[in-house]
């Protein structure tokens, strides 16, 4: 089987979630790339060295250049025609894509799966993660996009790919791009920390955010996350959002501070490896699946850890 | 400017879902359903168009067993005008309801079709985008800012870095994130005159599309327990544990 496999990129650099994809379609086939963007000869060139890679089709065209989905779907129905899968990272980017693809191929895709069981039989989660699905596809193509956290990354050296100009531009009508507000931040990014301090409700504003969970995360060096609470409340940028409709997260360490534990929030984070959780309430769900759980007030035993690390 | 608002019944968020014995799905036999959170936040904010004098016409469809009426009555109350139900006891897979969508948008010829981003049953976040490709439509997926001017709808969308503003030609669809508003409780006198309004019954037969599935349910398992770990009685017994797991030093 040929498989495409979009690359996601940002700011000229390739994005880690691509490696997870890489992993995925390997079990498939032969694995070629697709680099789509304005100026991105650099990305093209760090994809064709991730190992294992065949092909690496370029589109490098302004059209292209801020994945709108209207004009990067045909562009991808065209390549499929010499291609058998289209696999894509469970990013933002390309679940406003994939399903675009596979409704103009006319097949089901396979969103979000956790393994590869077969030629086209994979594992995938429902009802928020409580329960796992293994499906088979019997469409004459594939689209599936991946859960990065169920995949290891493929190495970032060793590959070889050749990397071939895609000519062809498709432009989509109709839709416009205006502006993006991305957050900076000189943390590590959520989907690929390996140890998360997360905030809820309960942080009750922004300033304790800064002041309690913060310093914390400095001395762990954690990424910073939050429940949909905390981001409602507008303590923190929806960026944080850990759960079922937020970033899904598998950190060694994921610390959650003043969380409930609701299953929508589980959802995003229960496949870390060490769950440690600080909650006043001892009856809090978030204790059924915490590793290490303290009770107790947050305002206090926060600083008073911070201090102590 | 008519508005198509698709909503799915799915079981209650707040319901902790279990899984068949046999492997064949997940038991929703005596357990509550409810409309699928998004599908609120999309009729609320349809309602609102209507209320700004952008929409003319709320339209809600529902493609489901009988008990889906339940569902277009609950946008009826919340103040959707009419509904239409597409009945069907098989599972219609996103691909199949995008294609009775743009049958139905083919007859009502909406300007904006406002989808929720995911069902939080089958978690496929995938039918929004297969109906604006279907018809061919711009898409404005996971919105948190919904702005109609002229023939132009802007969409603030929720993406991973932050935040991303498209500007769409309508017709257009567009899916809705759980942050674009919170959707009104329906009153009591709201959903007496519910009752009377025009719900249609149809059948994907009367759409002539074809909704076989595509896809093959193997087995439905649990996914792996997880199971609660100790208490630790201060902070000083949880640093000791950072420093062991080797995150602190
Ligand atoms: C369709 C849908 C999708 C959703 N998606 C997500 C998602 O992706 N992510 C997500 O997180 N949620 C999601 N939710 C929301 C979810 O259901 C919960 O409402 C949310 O996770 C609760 O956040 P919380 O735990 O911060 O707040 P709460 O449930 O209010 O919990 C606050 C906790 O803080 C504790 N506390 C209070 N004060 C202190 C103190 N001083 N010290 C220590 N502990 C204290 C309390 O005991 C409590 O356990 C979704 C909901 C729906 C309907
Ligand atoms: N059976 C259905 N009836 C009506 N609308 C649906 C149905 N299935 C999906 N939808 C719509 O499509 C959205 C996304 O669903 P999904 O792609 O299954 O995650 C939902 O939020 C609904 O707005």
């Amino acid at each position: 089987m040929k498989t495409l496999v979009w690359v996601e990129h940002e700011g000229g650099a390739l994005k880690d979630a691509t490696l997870s994809a890489v992993t995925a379609a390997a079990k498939l086939g032969e694995v070629h790339l697709l680099v789509a963007g304005e100026g991105v000869g650099g990305v093209a060139e760090a994809a064709a060295k991730i190992a294992g890679v065949g092909k690496v089709h370029v589109a490098d065209n302004a059209a292209y250049a801020h994945a709108l989905p209207e004009a990067v779907a045909p562009l991808i129905v065209e390549l499929m025609g010499h291609h058998d899968a289209f696999v894509a990272p469970a990013t933002s980017t390309a679940k406003n894509i994939a399903p675009r693809v596979a409704a103009l191929l006319d097949v089901m895709q396979v969103s979000d799966i956790l393994s590869v069981e077969g030629d086209k039989t994979f594992t995938r989660p429902i009802y928020a993660g409580n329960a796992i699905a293994t499906v088979k596809s019997n469409d004459a193509k594939l689209v599936i996009t991946v859960r990065g956290t169920a995949f290891e990354k493929a190495a970032k050296d060793g590959g070889s790919g050749a990397i071939e100009a895609v000519s062809a531009a498709t432009s989509g009508e109709g839709s416009k791009f205006v502006g993006a507000e991305i957050s900076k931040s000189e943390r590590p990014e959520l989907t690929s920390a390996k140890v998360i301090v997360s905030g809820g409700r309960a942080l009750a504003s922004s300033e304790n955010f800064h002041s309690v969970i913060e310093p914390l995360a400095d001395k762990l060096g954690a990424a910073v996350g939050a429940s949909r609470a905390a981001v409602d409340a507008g303590y923190v940028p929806n960026d944080y959002q850990v759960g079922q409709t937020g970033k899904i997260v598998a950190p060694e360490v994921y610390v959650a501070v003043g969380i409930s534990g609701a299953i929508q929030h589980l959802a995003g984070m229960k496949d870390s490896k060490t769950i440690i959780a600080i909650n006043k309430d001892e009856d809090a769900p978030i204790f059924q699946v915490a590793d290490i759980g303290l009770v107790g007030d947050l305002f206090t035993i926060v600083p008073e850890l911070t201090s102590k690390l | 400017m008519k508005v198509l608002v698709p909503v799915k019944r799915v079981i209650d968020y707040n319901v902790k879902p279990r899984v068949k014995m046999d492997g064949t799905g997940v038991d929703l036999a005596n357990v509550k359903m409810s409309m699928n959170p998004f599908d609120e936040i999309a009729v609320e904010e349809a309602i609102r168009l209507k209320e700004k004098g952008v929409a003319t016409e709320v339209v809600v469809v529902s493609i489901g067993p009988a008990k889906a009426q339940e569902t277009c009555r609950t946008a009826l109350a919340m103040g959707a005008d009419r509904a239409i139900l597409i009945q069907t006891d098989e599972t219609v897979e996103p691909l199949g309801v995008a294609k009775l969508l743009k049958a139905v948008a083919d007859e009502e010829q909406p300007g904006l079709v406002i989808l929720g981003k995911q069902a939080i049953d089958d978690d496929s976040n995938q039918t929004g985008q297969m109906l604006a490709a279907l018809m061919g439509r711009p898409q404005g997926t996971f919105a948190s800012k919904v702005e109609v001017s002229g023939d132009t709808v802007t969409v603030t969308r929720e993406v991973d870095g932050g935040l991303e503003t498209v500007a769409l030609t309508i017709p257009a669809i567009i899916t809705t994130d759980l942050r674009l508003n919170e959707p009104r409780y329906a009153s009591l006198p709201n959903i007496m005159k519910a009752k009377s309004k025009p719900l249609a019954a149809k059948t994907p037969a009367d759409y002539g599309v074809d909704i076989a599935p595509r896809l093959e349910t193997l087995t439905v398992a649990e996914p792996p327990k997880r199971s609660a770990g100790i208490k630790v009685a201060d902070v000083d017994e949880l640093v000791a544990k950072l420093k062991a797991l080797g995150v602190a030093a």
